[in-house]
């Protein structure tokens, strides 16, 4: 039965995030032929962003652009989008497992007295009912769920679901809509930014990462530039954190940032269950452990037992050998 | 102040899982206080202690859940609610667990509540900000820091690494990060103490609700397990052999590079 789907988009410095466009291949999945709508709140000139959820497969989108929507706040997301919501009448929502997603889903479901998914890794079609998949007892298992009362709302794991092909002939509407923000509980006096350089950790496909066992904050440059080489990034387990070797904005796992990349490096990773939750579904996991005993290397697909001082940069040489010779 | 706590049961972190009859094997598995849950526990009691008041842990599930309260209490709480609904009702989902949550601070009048950010083992993060909309009270979640004076709160959230500082009024609900204190161990005292704490036995009728009430909306049609992984290769020999071998079995049968 086709459906009308709302995908709610993110927008980050400027740009789209990735698991925007994820949401809207699974809404396409879901609306089953029906209709995807997006929406997307923010200040300024939004039409652009707007236009970019066109080419990647939505109909229409509503944009939202209101100095009181700047940054995020769960009482005036909330309150815009519903109203997009009482507008439209979809019969499906999809959005990012972000941590605005995360805060502000839930709330939606709730006032609409709806059923959520929350962080869904697939989603199909089978036999007239909307299957999503999500890891559950951190990763140890999944369940398949379905919603069976009402709006099919869920959220989306990011580098889970791939998004459509980007196709600028596509077009659709692109509507500014006007909306009154009032009763914002919660004011934001400050955001201390931590994050390195924009790149979006849940969206690598490859990421270095490190732990304890780099010992320093020194200790990730070679970590650092072994990313470089791989056009990767680098991630950081709590202990490396924790150590202050680098900023949380880097933790992967329960806690942290939780990671699907085509690629993931542990080095001086010991493998805690809490952080394994965060990164046990990369596709290729490499550990570089000096202990042979570490429980990395019981997710790893690879392992070297050594240094990580001798080995990453030895990686470093190699990688860069097999560029030049290829 | 009246402080409350949302606290689930949860199959302990190091817990192996298997699943017998399309169920997860719950048959001599550890359970423990989801630890989000733990920083609650703890964060209320600190706030109690400055600003005086009561702590009451509420917890939905079965009788056994009395142990995770009894814990609960030995660190500090002063009182717990056991919201049993193993006569009444088979199926729940969150929706049914904020449902049953909104009944019960009906006449409550909480001033805070205190969640975790998520529980370890369904994972969905729903139930704080899900039942503070169903109360209309302002909600902060994933907290690392708060402080409170008089009605106005003063928090610092993790934002995905970023630190956000906002100011919010009581009532309040908030949901708890790590990072937020080091959950205290329950003394021996303290254990004694929890034995004689009220601990107060609800079901759903006596929140005046019904089975069609608190229907899910969301159903589990299967359970599984991840495929297993194959054993991983650990490399051997000369550590620079070991790494040309590594970049070669990535490039040609990993195919990532
Ligand atoms: C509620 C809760 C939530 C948590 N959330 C998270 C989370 O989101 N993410 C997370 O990561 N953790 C989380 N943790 C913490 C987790 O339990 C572990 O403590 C943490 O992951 C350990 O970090 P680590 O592996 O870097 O350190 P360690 O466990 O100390 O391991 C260091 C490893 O480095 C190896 N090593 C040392 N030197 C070298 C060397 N020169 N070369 C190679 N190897 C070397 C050692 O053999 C060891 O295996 C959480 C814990 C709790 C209680
Ligand atoms: C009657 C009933 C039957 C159920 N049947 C099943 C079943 O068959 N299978 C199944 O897997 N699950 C079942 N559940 C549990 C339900 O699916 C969810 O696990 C529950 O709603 C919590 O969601 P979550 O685990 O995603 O917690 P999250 O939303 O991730 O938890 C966040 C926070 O909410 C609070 N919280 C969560 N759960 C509770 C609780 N129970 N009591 C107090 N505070 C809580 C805690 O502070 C926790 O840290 C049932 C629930 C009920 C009420």
């Amino acid at each position: 039965m086709s459906k009308k789907v709302l995908v709610i988009g993110e927008a980050r410095e400027g740009s789209l995030r990735n698991v925007t466009f994820e949401a809207i291949a699974a809404a396409n999945i879901v609306s089953d032929g029906g209709e995807v709508v997006g929406v997307l709140c923010g200040s300024g000139d939004l039409e652009p962003l707007g236009q970019e959820m066109v080419y990647y497969g939505a109909e229409k989108v509503v944009t939202i652009s209101n100095e009181e929507l700047k940054t995020y706040t769960s009482d005036g997301y909330s309150q815009a989008i519903q109203e997009v919501i009482d507008e439209e009448s979809p019969e499906g929502i999809i959005m990012g497992h972000t941590a605005i997603g995360k805060d502000l889903t839930p709330k939606l479901a709730s006032r609409l007295e709806s059923g959520l998914i929350s962080d869904a890794t697939e989603v199909v079609a089978e036999g007239g009912n909307i299957v999503f998949t999500r890891p559950i007892f951190s990763g140890k298992a999944f369940e398949k769920k379905q919603i069976t009362d009402g709006l099919v709302f869920a959220t989306i794991r990011p580098n889970n679901i791939p998004a459509l092909e980007r196709d600028d002939s596509l077009s659709g509407q692109v509507v500014a809509k006007d909306v009154t923000i009032s009763n914002i509980r919660t004011i934001i006096k400050d955001v201390i930014r931590k994050s390195s350089d924009g790149v979006d950790l849940s969206e690598a496909k490859v990421i270095v990462a490190g732990g304890r066992g780099v010992k320093s904050a020194e200790g990730f440059e070679p970590l650092t530039e072994l990313a470089d080489v791989l056009g990767g990034t680098v991630g950081a387990s709590r202990g490396a954190c924790d150590a202050g070797y680098c900023d949380y904005s880097l933790q992967i796992g329960q806690t942290g940032k939780v990671v699907t990349p085509d690629l993931y490096i542990a080095c001086g990773i010991s493998g805690a269950i809490q952080h394994l939750a965060g990164m046990s579904n990369s596709k290729i996991i490499v550990a570089v452990n000096k202990d042979p005993e570490a429980n990395i290397f019981n997710v790893a697909d690879y392992g070297i037992v050594g240094d990580l001082f001798d080995v990453v940069p030895k990686l470093i040489e190699e990688i860069k050998a097999m560029k030049v010779n290829a | 102040m009246n402080i409350f706590v949302l606290l689930k049961r949860t199959f302990d972190t190091e817990e192996k899982i298997a699943i017998n009859n399309g169920r997860i094997e719950d048959d001599g598995a550890e359970y423990i206080i989801n630890p989000y849950d733990e920083y609650a526990v703890e964060e209320a009691i600190n706030i109690r202690d400055e600003h005086g008041g009561e702590v009451t842990v509420v917890t939905i599930g079965d009788e056994d859940a009395e142990k995770q309260l009894r814990t609960a209490l030995a660190m500090g709480a002063d009182q717990a609610v056991l919201i049993n609904t193993e006569d009444d009702l088979e199926e729940g989902d969150q929706f049914t667990t904020v449902k049953i949550l909104e009944a019960f601070f009906d006449d409550r009048e909480a001033d805070i509540i205190l969640a975790g950010n998520v529980a370890i083992d369904e994972a969905s993060g729903q139930v704080g900000p899900r039942l503070a909309e169903r109360l209309n009270m302002s909600c902060v979640t994933t907290i690392t820091s708060i402080t409170i004076d008089g009605d106005t709160a003063n928090i610092e959230r993790d934002v995905e690494g970023d630190v956000e500082k906002v100011e919010t009024s009581l009532p309040l609900l908030v949901t708890c990060q790590q990072g937020l204190n080091e959950p205290r161990y329950p003394s021996l005292p303290g254990i004694m103490k929890a034995k004689k704490k009220p601990l107060e036995e609800l079901e759903i009728d006596d929140l005046d609700l019904e089975e069609d009430d608190v229907e899910p909306k969301t159903k589990t049609i299967e359970i599984f397990l991840p495929p297993e992984k194959q054993a991983g290769k650990v490399l051997e020999g000369e550590m620079d052999d070991q790494v040309k071998e590594l970049v070669s079995l990535l490039k040609t049968e990993a195919k990532v590079l």
